[in-house]
């Protein structure tokens, strides 16, 4: 059995690190919301890296300036976006493993397009689950160290491993994302989308929307064309992640990680998860489309993510 | 029931939603809530998540383990024999809660402009809040935080126009026709007419919540020195 002991030391926490696991599940009935990772693609990835189960909890660093200096010898990845990884000053790939040695200091710059950042180590963070993750969602006040986002001179438990393998591994160029350019949104017609009028829904698929800056890990806002739903006096329903949400300003808000369990604006549908990671990597001003899919389309196109998932093989470096 | 008693709409990739209706009444929720437990039942680790609201099931699957035709069937087959006609299985799992509250315009900002609304004075507004017996509807909006309904009429007052910043935690409050106690200091635009010392959600508690959906709640003027002594604490207001 290994023991758990200070891993890293948070020299600088960066705009905004919070440690996640892949969210908390279950718990919609006391009113808690997911949380995790807004990349979840990347951050699968990360942990694969590491030889870490997909529910491991690792550190999402949006936009960067995080700086930690390890405490013990382990391997760590780094994958997601664009900002530039240093270990002791020298450039680190992303998208790969890293052997690491007590002392080192590993510094995340500053992203340019794409911002979210995904760090893990071997065996992950081991940070007591409350209400059965680990993950941080500030609003709650739960998980992560003590309910925040990480703080200068916070100490991350990990496992000492010193025995641990110092084989390092790639993912493949192929499977990496693209994060630039206009994004087009996969939707799940839903909801109350049969009540909007056709010239609605219409100019809905139809036209560009930007991103706007006001964006959170509730929700991303969106400008575009006026959408009127014409539904008024709903009473307040379960929200599932990607639900869009049209309210009476008729600009869309795709509903994140964090949003609220439960609302009573009208929703058109909801982004398919796959998707999700084009919209949460981007910056403001980015332009986005929708195009409807039906749900059984969606749920064969997560078969197919699953499937051609579980069979790339991560490469193995010398 | 029978089964035109609830519509099913696609809610996203792995979500359907189960709607029993279109209106806030007490016969409505306890059909949600006796859907919630069947289908639990049904589904088994299937089901990830789901959310209990007025009148609507949002039921969360693993879309990797069950397709939506097959949640669908499960669903049909499940509902079709609940006897909405009998209310033994609501009463089974159904608590009643008096919680104490700390009226005054000191704890409750809004009974002033409650009362400029509707004619009535503070202490008219404080007894019609206690006169009835509420039921918790839906939780949300942040952890613990119980959609309660639905009060007297005539207090019912629209939310702020202008939401405040920091609402204390046990701050109660009036929206519309629900009444609820903030679990936490948060924003919010309630109309806040006292306090409770309860506390709506602990997270070192077991149960976490002393409330769950569908159970019943009153409430019960205390002074402010009970209020105190229950544990109480009179926080900002901004």
């Amino acid at each position: 059995m290994s023991t758990s002991t200070i891993g890293f030391t948070v020299v600088q926490p960066g705009i905004l690190s919070l440690l996640q696991d892949a969210g908390r599940f279950g718990q919609h009935s006391i009113g808690l919301t997911n949380g995790g990772p807004l990349d979840r693609y990347s951050f699968n990835w990360v942990n694969r890296l590491c030889g870490n189960d997909q529910n491991t909890c690792a550190i999402e660093a949006s936009i960067g300036g995080l700086t930690l200096e390890a405490q013990i010898d382990t391997q760590i990845a780094a994958t997601g976006g664009d900002a530039p990884l240093t270990i002791n000053g020298s450039d680190a790939a992303s998208w790969q493993t890293h052997s690491i040695k007590t002392g080192d200091k590993i510094a995340l710059g500053f992203s340019q397009s794409a911002s979210r950042h995904y760090i893990a180590v071997k065996d992950g963070f081991q940070i007591d689950p409350m209400f059965g993750s680990c993950a941080t969602v500030a609003r709650e006040k739960l998980g992560g160290l003590n309910g925040t986002a990480l703080q200068a001179g916070d100490s991350l438990p990990c496992l000492a491993r010193p025995e641990a393998g110092k084989q390092s591994f790639q993912v493949p160029a192929s499977i990496r994302p693209d994060y630039s350019g206009d994004i087009t949104l996969r939707v799940i017609l839903g909801y109350q989308h049969s009540l909007f009028e056709p010239i609605q829904t219409a100019r809905f698929f139809s036209n560009d929307f930007e991103l706007s800056d006001k964006c959170d890990r509730m929700g991303f806002r969106l400008t575009g064309p006026d959408i009127q739903s014409g539904i008024s006096g709903m009473l307040s329903e379960g929200i599932c992640y990607g639900a869009i949400q049209i309210p009476a300003d008729g600009q869309p808000i795709v509903l994140l990680n964090d949003r609220q369990t439960i609302g009573g604006y009208p929703k058109i549908g909801a982004v398919l998860s796959l998707d999700i990671p084009k919209l949460t990597q981007r910056m403001p001003g980015t332009v986005i489309r929708f195009e409807a899919i039906s749900i059984d389309e969606a749920q064969r196109q997560l078969h197919l993510a699953n499937y051609r998932d579980q069979h790339t093989e991560l490469i193995p470096i010398d | 029931m029978n089964s035109h008693a609830f519509r099913i709409e696609v809610a996203g990739e792995n979500s359907l939603i189960i709607y029993f209706g279109d209106t806030t009444a007490p016969e409505i929720s306890t059909q949600v809530q006796q859907a919630s437990r069947k289908l639990t039942a049904a589904l088994g680790d299937l089901i990830i998540d789901q959310v209990t609201s007025y009148a609507s099931l949002l039921l969360i699957f693993d879309p990797l383990r069950a397709d939506q035709l097959f949640i669908r069937k499960v669903i049909n087959d499940t509902l079709a024999s609940i006897d909405t006609a009998s209310n033994s299985d609501s009463a089974s799992s159904q608590t009643y809660l008096e919680l104490p509250v700390y009226y005054s315009e000191e704890s409750g900002p809004e009974l002033q402009l409650i009362s400029s609304n509707s004619g009535l004075s503070v202490d008219e507004i404080i007894a019609l809040h206690q006169s009835l017996t509420y039921r918790v509807y839906a939780i949300g909006f942040a952890p613990g935080f119980a959609f309660l309904g639905q009060v007297d009429e005539r207090i019912a007052t629209p939310r702020l126009s202008t939401p405040r910043l920091k609402v204390p935690r046990g701050a109660v409050g009036i929206a519309d026709r629900q009444t609820a106690i903030y679990p936490d200091v948060s924003p919010g635009g309630w109309n806040l007419i006292g306090l409770c010392p309860t506390r709506m959600f602990n997270p070192e508690a077991s149960p976490t919540m002393p409330v769950s959906v569908g159970d019943e709640v009153r409430f019960k003027a205390i002074s402010k020195d009970e209020f105190h002594a229950l544990g109480g604490e009179i926080g900002d207001y901004q």
